[in-house]
């Protein structure tokens, strides 16, 4: 099966097919973005520094190795807690016509309304495999918001089919990590009966 | 050797241990994640583990930190009471952190309270965290190093039960971490229950449960037993890699107790994430040292 790549600027109608539980890869520009700066937009209500229409963001704060001239080097990469933004996503999907949010494990009931209504994508990029995802960065071409240090600056990188991207919310009003919450509760719940049969050890 | 050169001695290598930590797992860590993998069927987790594991060799082959988040550092001691550099320690540790912040290089994880800002040295106030055991008649010190990221310590929670809801409550707080913030934070997850007193008696012990090798077990049998029940649990409710559904949810399940007030059960959850990036050196009065967590490494 052929690698389904998503370029930015990325348009609604690329979204349109996909589905959450498919993967696919990125190309163009990667920006890391995560909790002060989507705090800054929204309740701060300052501009955001980048022009996401289009674009792709991660949830991630990299490791940078500072070179001479304002040049940077990247020494890996890697998503983090996307639930921590949930808070803020819809409104920052909306502001700013993002398309593709790249991070970690599930984001909730705003963000699935905010992909839906103004088309875009959540995806998961396997978290704790930050060199895989630096060899698809092939370098960083601006940096902005360095007052906030190493992990919160927005770091755009240019990428090469950034990826496995794992599809968690799709443009269809589909959440993969709610639906498969519904089923772990109910394997949790039985489970929780089976181990309180052996546990009685106060008496 | 004069006090000063032991002291840069001691420094240097727990700072080269601490950038190793961060880009190879330890042993049994490696194989348990390899025997998990295995058992694993569906298309989409035989890919998360094939990132994973190529995530792993990358790390040593480029010689970089395998996840960005290389955590606010922890250190476990059991130091020796006739340890000859205990009074240093503290500095030593510090020091430690700061070189490795560099030469590794560590992300800057350290944010100072209510001022804000980042220190940019993996080091301020109360970090890294330290915790002493002083050992009686001991003239070693035993280190587990531990970089805690965000993720895997997000979960993190603590609270007193009472008595009536027992085991059985003990039970359905671990549960109820594991659906809720447990498939955020990178499965397989090694799960450390404390179980005492005070939520921060509590939330001690279910760190220090972190430490222990995987395999082991706690040496009450019923502590054991629920090990295993919660293990198995656990793994029924079927994560899987990185809580995108699977066969196997954790690396294992780890209890640690101390006795407790009539009237309370105190117990906490803190997990670590598939990415368990745990060491254990130990030096003697001259400063050798053995590592046995990581076999083979040159430091």
């Amino acid at each position: 099966m052929a690698k389904k790549i998503l370029t930015t600027p990325i348009k609604a109608a690329d979204l349109a097919d996909l589905n959450v539980g498919d993967i696919v890869y990125l190309t163009g520009y990667l920006t890391t973005c995560r909790d002060i700066a989507h705090r800054r937009l929204i309740e701060e209500g300052r501009k955001l520094p980048v022009d996401l229409d289009g674009g792709a963001i991660i949830h991630a704060g990299p490791i940078i190795r500072a070179l001479s001239d304002d040049k940077y080097e990247l020494v890996n990469v890697g998503p983090t807690t996307s639930m921590r933004m949930e808070k803020f996503e819809e409104e920052f999907i909306k502001e700013t016509g993002v398309k593709l949010i790249v991070g970690k494990g599930g984001m909730g009931e705003g963000t699935m309304k905010g992909c839906r209504d103004y088309k875009a994508l959540h995806a998961v990029f396997p978290a704790g495999c930050a060199v895989v995802a630096a060899t698809c960065v092939e370098k960083i071409v601006d940096a902005n918001w360095k007052d906030l240090g190493m992990p919160e600056t927005l770091w755009t990188c240019k990428v090469n089919e950034f990826g496995p991207l794992i599809i968690s919310i799709d443009t269809h009003g589909r959440n993969l990590f709610e639906e498969n919450k519904v089923k772990f509760n109910e394997k949790k719940e039985a489970a929780i009966a089976e181990i309180c049969k052996h546990v009685s050890f106060i008496k | 050797m004069t006090k000063d050169e032991a002291v840069s001695r001691l420094t240097d290598t727990i700072a080269k241990f601490v950038a190793y930590t961060g880009k190879a797992l330890p042993d049994d860590v490696k194989r348990k994640l390899q025997e998990l993998g295995k058992q694993e069927d569906t298309p989409l987790a035989k890919i998360l583990y094939e990132t994973m594991f190529k995530n792993q060799e990358l790390a040593v082959q480029l010689n970089r930190p395998s996840c960005q988040d290389t955590g606010a550092l922890q250190f476990f001691l059991k130091c020796g009471a006739s340890f000859p550099y205990i009074g240093e320690l503290d500095k030593i540790l510090r020091d430690a952190v700061v070189q490795a912040t560099v030469n590794a290089p560590l992300r800057h994880n350290c944010v100072e309270t209510f001022d804000e800002y980042n220190t940019g040295k993996n080091v301020g106030t109360g970090v890294p965290s330290i915790f002493w055991d002083i050992v009686p008649e001991s003239d070693r010190l035993d280190i587990h190093t531990y970089m805690a990221g965000g993720g895997c310590t997000l979960p993190g929670k603590a609270m007193v039960l009472m008595p009536g809801e027992g085991y059985e409550g003990v039970t359905r707080f671990v549960m109820d971490v594991m659906t809720s913030y447990g498939l955020n934070a990178c499965p397989p997850l090694l799960v450390g229950v404390g179980i005492a007193t005070s939520v921060e008696t509590a939330a001690v012990l279910s760190k220090k449960a972190l430490m222990r090798p995987l395999g082991s077990h706690n040496p009450n049998e019923r502590a054991a037993s629920m090990e295993k029940l919660l293990e198995d649990g656990i793994n029924k409710i079927g994560l899987g890699p990185q809580g995108l559904t699977g066969k196997n949810s954790v690396l294992g399940v780890h209890i640690e107790n101390t006795a407790r007030h009539p009237s309370v059960i105190g117990v906490a959850v803190n997990v670590g994430c598939w990415s368990h990036r745990r060491g254990h050196i130990v030096f003697d009065k001259e400063l050798n040292y053995t590592i046995d967590s990581h076999t083979g490494v040159k430091i």
